[in-house]
């Protein structure tokens, strides 16, 4: 990102058409630590790297409830974040309170995109510095949405935003297509490789991710820590998934360095790639 | 001449008559709720009939509201404004269990529904309302209500049109000592959960005697650490 004399204001457009503003909102969600959302038929799974600030303090809430039907991962501001939020569970609880339906998931987001909007068209205001991955069911099924800082929104079958984001990406674009047919045990696993991809060196544990499930008849929960190291315990099992991931593993380890290799060679591109052309991750 | 200047009561500080009015925005639906203590349950009652005058809406409608694990509100009055009302706790419940990660406890919900009762002290919701559940301990705990908020935990209690009948006998069969008088002894009753529902069956079956308003059937709700009970009698249905 290059410091430019149209980047003051996110009212001041720049001779190439941007807002640099809100890329550097954008930004702000690329340096968040990771955050992986994947769906199935019946299911949404979303997963968080939680870092801690300091060994003495405890993670940050990455993970919200938002109704029973819908919750949220979050990268980026977590503040942000939070205050948003709190913005979707008092729609959702009106929306209840009016139709005493629950609120269908595409409605909200389209919402949550409206607000965001609107900070980047107001002098006195600055965009959400937070990306938001909306897991939610409605009577058409699961969904999963990425709400960006720009206003934008869309549905994925996968995604994965936050630092070291594209070590994850690269996982799920490769595994995307066997998602619809999987069971929920399945799901979580997936979710759980993912996590390592963008965690790389470091050892998964309860401590640091967290893992939430939503489906068909079963309301949103973020799975307590007992729950969630079992499911980990339970990765070392399936000792051929980590086969394959390791026989191609360096290379996605590498492209992360190199700007944009995966999506490029690969062909698929797992959701629409956000990035401006000088995407650099950490 | 200091006619002119002395203060004249003028129109529009005289005062007004109000004509009769034609409309009013309350009805009230009739029916009873009674609600009983125990050592570790609470039984939660009322009867099902629905009514506007002297005539009948419906046989089977439910005063019985369960707003978290442990508490559940039975009201008598506009059902349209308990509606509303039962609706309004259920949202500030969900926005509590978001911000707390629990649910409200009896003793908690007991203030809310007081606070907001008090709220609209200048249009109050027509609803007179008894709220019964477990405490924090695990003992059975019953608030009673007027219809703006004054609220007092008790043994036991009825509200509606049947009250009268019914808290007579409830007051013979379940009065203890006064709370005023040392050492301090719990209101809850010493009957046995089965000896309350009894007891609540038998109020009701003769409040249906009396009160036109009070009959068709009763709703029991049982609330103790197992979790939530329905039961369900048949009353007269004249």
């Amino acid at each position: 990102m290059f410091r430019n004399q149209y980047d003051t204001d996110v009212t001041t457009w720049s001779p190439a058409g941007r807002l640099h503003q809100v890329e550097y909102a954008m930004e702000a969600v690329k340096q968040g630590s990771a955050a992986i959302g994947l769906r199935s038929k019946t299911y949404v799974v979303l997963a968080t790297v939680n870092k801690a600030s300091s060994e003495l303090s405890a993670h940050q809430k990455k993970l919200f409830k938002i109704d029973n039907h819908i919750g949220i991962a979050m990268a980026g501001l977590t503040a942000d974040g939070r205050v948003l939020s709190r913005y979707m569970r008092s729609e959702c609880i009106n929306h209840h309170f009016v139709f005493e339906s629950p609120l269908p998931v595409g409605r909200l987001v389209v919402q949550v995109a409206d607000k965001a909007q609107v900070c980047t068209q107001r002098s006195w205001k600055r965009p959400y510095g937070v990306g938001l991955l909306v897991a939610g069911l409605d009577e058409a099924g699961p969904h999963l949405y990425y709400n960006c800082p720009s206003g934008n929104y869309a549905e994925y079958h996968a995604f994965a935003i936050g630092s070291r984001s594209q070590a994850a990406k690269t996982y799920l674009e490769r595994k995307f297509e066997t998602f619809m047919e999987c069971t929920k045990e399945e799901l979580i696993r997936h979710a759980l490789f993912a996590v390592k991809e963008s965690l790389q060196e470091e050892e998964l544990s309860s401590g640091n991710c967290g893992v939430a499930v939503v489906g068909i008849d079963e309301p949103f929960v973020v799975l307590d820590p007992k729950t969630l190291q079992a499911y980990i315990e339970a990765l070392d099992s399936g000792k051929d998934e980590m086969q394959t991931m390791e026989e191609t593993g360096t290379d996605d380890r590498q492209s992360s360095q190199v700007p944009q290799e995966g999506t490029g060679s690969r062909g698929i591109s797992v959701g629409a790639n956000e990035d401006t052309p000088t995407d650099m991750e950490t | 001449m200091s006619m002119m200047f002395a203060p004249r009561l003028t129109e529009a500080a005289a005062p007004t008559t109000h004509a009769a009015p034609t409309w009013s925005p309350y009805d009230n639906n009739g029916g009873t709720c009674v609600a009983i203590a125990g050592e570790d349950y609470c039984v939660i009652a009322a009867d099902t009939r629905m009514s506007t005058g002297f005539s009948i809406l419906t046989r089977n409608y439910s005063k019985i509201h369960q707003i978290t694990d442990k508490s559940v509100l039975a009201s008598s009055g506009f059902q349209a404004d308990i509606r509303a009302l039962q609706k309004n706790l259920d949202a500030r419940h969900q926005i509590y269990q978001h911000q707390h990660s629990k649910q409200m406890s009896c003793p908690a919900m007991a203030q809310l529904l007081s606070n907001t009762l008090y709220y609209k002290r200048f249009f109050p919701y027509y609803a007179f309302n008894v709220l019964g559940g477990l405490d924090s301990e695990g003992r059975g705990c019953v608030y009673t209500y007027d219809a703006v908020g004054s609220y007092e935990r008790s043994g036991y209690s009825s509200q509606g049109t049947g009250m009268q009948l019914i808290m007579p006998v409830l007051d013979n069969q379940l009065k203890s000592a006064s709370p005023l008088v040392l050492p301090l002894r719990q209101s809850t009753t010493p009957l046995s959960e089965v000896e309350a529902v009894d007891l609540v069956k038998d109020t009701f079956a003769s409040a249906a005697e009396r009160d036109i308003y009070t009959g068709d059937g009763v709703e029991i709700v049982i609330v103790n650490r197992d979790g939530i009970r329905h039961e369900l009698m048949d009353l007269k249905r004249d």
